[in-house]
């Protein structure tokens, strides 16, 4: 029997604040472990929890960019369980009423134009604290309990069980990532847990429309792992139905190592999370003028950007999506643009020299040392003919180094391009007469020895010469 | 509405209450004449009532994001029974 795989994402996107959700701990990442906490997030009794603003804020920014509707009037409610994490024995989210409902985002499949992937809600709530184990220093083999990160504020993004492969699930999860750091309002580093993803797996038969029991898989914090956590869970769901067994709902955890899911009994028991508002926190009232505005301080958006790539300045669909892979790269780019330089040009020296530069030095665009306007520079000395391709790619090298003007440093070291036709000629008869066998070899009609020619001569002039001029003095002279 | 020993377990073991029997049985007549008091009101009608969340009309309390000192370690860790390093020391939680 053939299967259909039925996927559905739950992303949790730390927020990029400065203090947690509910209290003014610092949310700084790698400090002393327990030094960042206070009454309110290590769960004393008394303690009154008061909503972050800037949370408020970067939720509905989340929601209008992935097509959501603010909900007017939304709420907090407690998650109640016990787990050594959760130092109050429930978790403050939202339940009835999130922040954020009914979205969507379009993600370009293979074969269709695009794939509308519905988002059911965006939620607030906090964080749990850390768990190590095996690190203690402390007698026995006990767990260690860090609640510096309780409290810090996240947005769970809730997708539709739109998705029908593993290749789906990462395009989307990808789109949500690129949005999310776009806007600002999350750091993205999957590896320290900023973005990540549980993943709902479930097969059915083809052309069914039952859905089946699905397993929640947990931990997967990868692009990568993502992948291969869906596949390998698809796979082993329709192995089990096949041996005649069944799927029982549960919670997975991916490892990583073995590239496989395993049963996790610790999250199984009581899935009755007895959830009511907190009366805490009162509502929550967002105003239609509050919604305009902030989606009138709302960046343009990467797709958005794609597309004026694309319609105003011409660029190949593929070129516009690798330069807006971050909002910095786009605006290197348009500043590149706007300094003088022909788009086409300037983007494919950001995807290939400046890309292979950073690549190499470890380092992002937003410490690059050739600045868009160096980089137009440049490119305008290669269309004026003063400086060659070839010879670009070595100033290139020296702007990065030195920081130095492209003009300034083909005046420095004499890279003037050679168009002179008498001093190329002259080039080209001392190389004849240094090669009469492969002169004659040519005229002899092998006519592939003339990229020999053209590969001398360049190297005679230390790659100066204009490559046109030379190649047309050099069929002339060849010809005899 | 009958509450049974069975329904008292249940919400005894998501609160991590350890019951006597006796406690069982006794829970169960309370908890039973609770809901029942409780029951009545499903009798009113109340179409077209918003759900009441909170009982103070009040809302959006927020605070800036701005950092505010933490208590410190040491305070944090003062009334942990048990305390490894910077850590709350707990027995060893298996995933």
């Amino acid at each position: 029997m053939k299967y259909q795989p039925v996927i559905g994402l739950e992303v949790h996107v730390q927020l990029k604040t400065d203090t947690k959700i509910f209290c003014g701990c610092s949310t700084q990442f790698g400090a002393e472990p327990n030094s960042q906490t206070c009454p309110v997030c290590l769960g004393l009794p008394g303690a009154l929890p008061v909503l972050n603003k800037k949370v408020v804020e970067f939720a509905i920014k989340a929601g209008l960019s992935t097509n959501c509707s603010i909900t007017p009037r939304s709420i907090f409610a407690r998650k109640n369980y016990f787990y050594p994490d959760l130092p109050k024995g429930y978790q403050i989210s939202q339940f009835e009423d999130p922040i954020c409902q009914r979205g969507w985002l379009d993600i370009p499949v293979e074969g269709q134009e695009n794939k509308r992937i519905g988002i059911t809600r965006i939620h607030m709530e906090e964080d749990a604290g850390k768990l190590v184990h095996g690190e203690l220093s402390g007698p026995g083999d006990g767990s260690g309990v860090d609640l510096n990160r309780a409290c810090t504020p996240l947005l769970e993004v809730v997708s539709e069980p739109d998705l029908r492969s593993s290749d789906e699930a990462v395009i989307y999860l990808k789109q949500l990532h690129q949005i999310v750091t776009w806007l600002g309002i999350c750091d993205g580093n999957m590896e320290e847990g900023s973005f990540r993803c549980d993943a709902n797996v479930s097969v059915m038969p083809v052309g069914s429309d039952t859905l089946g029991t699905r397993a929640e898989i947990k931990n997967v914090n990868s692009f990568k792992f993502v992948k291969q956590a869906i596949e390998y869970e698809i796979q082993r769901q329709i192995d089990l139905i096949e041996d005649g067994g069944t799927i029982v709902q549960e919670t997975r955890l991916f490892d990583p190592n073995s590239g496989t899911t395993r049963s996790m009994r610790s999250k199984e028991e009581a899935h009755d999370y007895r959830y009511f508002p907190d009366p805490d926190l009162v509502p929550l009232v967002i105003s239609n003028e509050w919604v305009e505005r902030s989606r009138q301080k709302l960046p343009e958006l990467p797709g958005q950007r794609q597309q004026r790539f694309i319609d105003d300045l011409g660029l190949p669909r593929y070129d516009a999506e690798v330069l807006t892979a971050s909002r910095a790269l786009a605006d290197y780019f348009e500043a590149g643009v706007a300094a003088g330089g022909n788009a086409k040009a300037v983007g494919n020296w950001i995807m290939g020299e400046i890309t292979r530069a950073l690549n190499d030095r470890g380092t992002s665009i937003e410490t690059c040392p050739v600045t868009p306007v160096q980089l137009a520079q440049l490119l305008k000395l290669i269309d004026t003919g003063t400086i060659s391709g070839k010879i670009a790619k070595t100033v290139f090298d020296e702007m990065w180094q030195s920081g130095k003007a492209p003009q300034t440093i083909v005046e420095e070291q004499g890279l003037l391009q050679v168009s002179d036709i008498s001093a190329i000629e002259s080039i080209i008869n001392d190389i004849m007469a240094a090669n009469a066998g492969q002169v004659e070899e040519y005229r002899g009609g092998k006519e592939k020895v003339f990229g020999f020619f053209v590969g001398q001569v360049m190297k005679a002039s230390k790659g100066k010469a204009n490559p046109t001029v030379v190649n047309e003095l050099l069929l002339n002279k060849l010809k005899g | 509405m009958m509450m049974t020993v069975a329904d008292v377990e249940y919400v005894a073991r998501l609160a991590r209450l350890e019951l006597t029997a006796g406690e069982k049985e006794l829970f169960a007549g309370q908890m039973d004449a609770i809901l029942g008091y409780v029951e009545k009101l499903r009798g009113v009608d109340t179409d077209g009532i918003v759900p009441t969340s909170h009982a103070v009309p009040m809302e959006n309390a927020f605070r800036e994001d701005e950092v505010r000192p933490s208590i410190g370690l040491e305070k944090a860790l003062a009334n942990a029974p048990h305390v490894s390093g910077s850590f709350f020391a707990v027995p060893k939680v298996i995933e």
